[in-house]
């Protein structure tokens, strides 16, 4: 008991001498939050560059005050801006997005090919080792890549030869969604696409593989096997095991356990297995957060009520975790990259809605806050530990 | 001296304060006006015209002395009054909601 107690104290201590920062991307606006590691008290600052969609921020691993914004308007295109101050002020970089050789064409909803059109970078992804290098998503689906600091962009043109002529967009377009960089290897990353599903590169970006082997789309395609073309939502993976990724798929939850070689469903007992965002606990590589929403059809949660499922055995046995949130007449979504945790001990989980809110649990989703509630609808929440 | 209003998004984007002030060397068209704008301000470039094609962005249009300019050619001449700066050029984005 004493030993436990004593543990206890010192990673109160931990967490004291550290805090998080969230990066929150809105319909209108970026919002940075920011607390001790208490995680008790907020300082929110912003709106920056209101009135913007702000698509996705993310901070570099290697220096966490520098920070990349995807910032898009309908009306003036696509902007980047950078931060070298942890997001006090700002700076617009590079913003020339421009597909490599002739852009060819890929499939469009009449069957007829189209040619692809450059509209938004869905997600900005920093090396984990060199600040001045950064992916980015793009819809339609690339890849670009800066080695200097954003000033340009070069895209990766060898993903869409992976059957990019195959590729359709959804009704939520053609976004290159997530980029995961395997801290175990730097020639493998994994990215994935709505509606064209996941795929590998192991040669820094040179030749892809679709990997999606496993994945069943029975009422979206007419080959539920195919090779490409499944609505993949999200995919993730925690650090110390990059061969293990986990996926929230437009329906099902899957894991892989060979780098995405083969999937299996691990939905099990969630009462719906449809959804957005899916991430790792930062210290437990089998716990898995989701928020099941009710179906594509219906955007928002089962019965009025917002719940955070977790599981600790990587997939199949789900536990609702409701403390704190609306359990009656709630009816907001939780997008793809709106779900992050922090690495402090307990670990933190955040979550943004398209009704405003920012939810944190600092104590790994047994609890949870509204950190605040009345902000554009969220787009993603980045979490960032400080030291 | 060219004055060019432009939206305020724009203007928060270029750091301008009311109207950004041109000076241009030779005739005063409408292709003339939006490449000085983008090289005195940089970041507006693919923000008004598409950064390759130089296409107008769809949702974008050109307004002066009441007309609209959205679809004219770029060597379009402006009316004598935005090129001697007594009327502004306006940039403006378009109603585009519901």
């Amino acid at each position: 008991m004493g030993t436990k107690r004593k543990r206890s104290v010192t990673a109160k201590k931990k967490a004291r001498a550290t805090g998080v920062r969230l990066l929150v991307g809105t319909r209108k606006g970026a919002f940075v939050l920011t607390a001790d590691g208490k995680r008790d008290k907020w300082d929110i600052s912003g709106p920056h560059f209101a009135g913007w969609e702000m698509y996705h921020l993310k901070g570099s691993p290697a220096d966490p005050n520098r920070i990349y914004a995807s910032q898009t308007s309908g009306w003036f295109g696509q902007k980047i801006q950078r931060s070298n101050d942890g997001g006090k002020t700002w700076e617009p970089v590079g913003d020339k997005f421009v597909y490599e050789g002739t852009p060819g064409t890929h499939q469009w909803y009449d069957g007829t090919q189209h040619p692809w059109e450059f509209k938004r970078i869905w997600h900005l992804e920093p090396s984990l080792t060199d600040p001045d290098t950064v992916y980015a998503g793009a819809e339609d689906a690339a890849l670009f890549r800066t080695t200097d600091g954003g000033k340009s962009w070069q895209e990766l043109p060898g993903l869409r030869s992976a059957k990019g002529h195959l590729w359709q967009p959804g009704a939520g377009g053609m976004g290159l969604h997530t980029i995961l960089l395997d801290p175990s290897n730097p020639d493998r990353i994994y990215i994935a696409i709505s509606a064209a599903g996941v795929f590998r590169t192991d040669d820094a970006g040179k030749t892809w593989r679709p990997m999606n082997s496993g994945l069943k789309s029975p009422y979206q395609l007419p080959d539920p096997d195919a090779e490409v073309g499944h609505c993949v939502h999200r995919i993730t993976l925690h650090p110390s095991r990059p061969g293990v990724l986990f996926m929230q798929k437009h329906w099902d939850v899957m894991r892989s356990d060979n780098a995405a070689e083969s999937w299996s469903e691990v939905s099990g007992n969630l009462p719906t297995d449809f959804g957005f965002p899916i991430e790792v606990h930062a210290h437990e590589p089998e716990t898995i957060y989701v928020v099941p929403i009710k179906s594509d059809s219906e955007h928002f949660p089962p019965d009025g009520k917002l719940r955070v499922y977790r599981s600790r055995s990587g997939g199949n046995e789900w536990e609702a975790l409701t403390k704190g949130l609306p359990q009656r007449d709630c009816y907001v979504n939780v997008l793809r990259d709106s779900m992050a945790a922090d690495s402090l001990d307990p670990c933190g989980v955040y979550f943004g809605t398209t009704g405003g809110q920012v939810y944190g649990s600092a104590n790994g989703g047994n609890s949870w806050k509204a950190i605040v509630r009345d902000l554009p609808a969220v787009l993603s929440v980045e979490a960032q530990t400080l030291t | 001296m060219i004055r060019v209003l432009l939206p305020t998004h724009l203007r928060t984007l270029a750091r301008v304060r009311g109207e950004a002030l041109l000076e241009l060397p030779g005739p005063v068209t409408l292709g003339s006006v939006l490449d000085a704008i983008e090289a005195a301000y940089p970041v507006l470039r693919g923000s008004i015209r598409d950064h390759v094609t130089l296409r107008r962005r769809p949702f974008v249009r050109y307004f002066a002395c009441e007309q609209d300019l959205s679809h004219d050619p770029a060597e379009t001449l402006l009316p004598d009054p935005v090129a001697t700066g007594a009327e502004p050029f306006l940039i403006i984005g378009a109603l585009a909601g519901g």
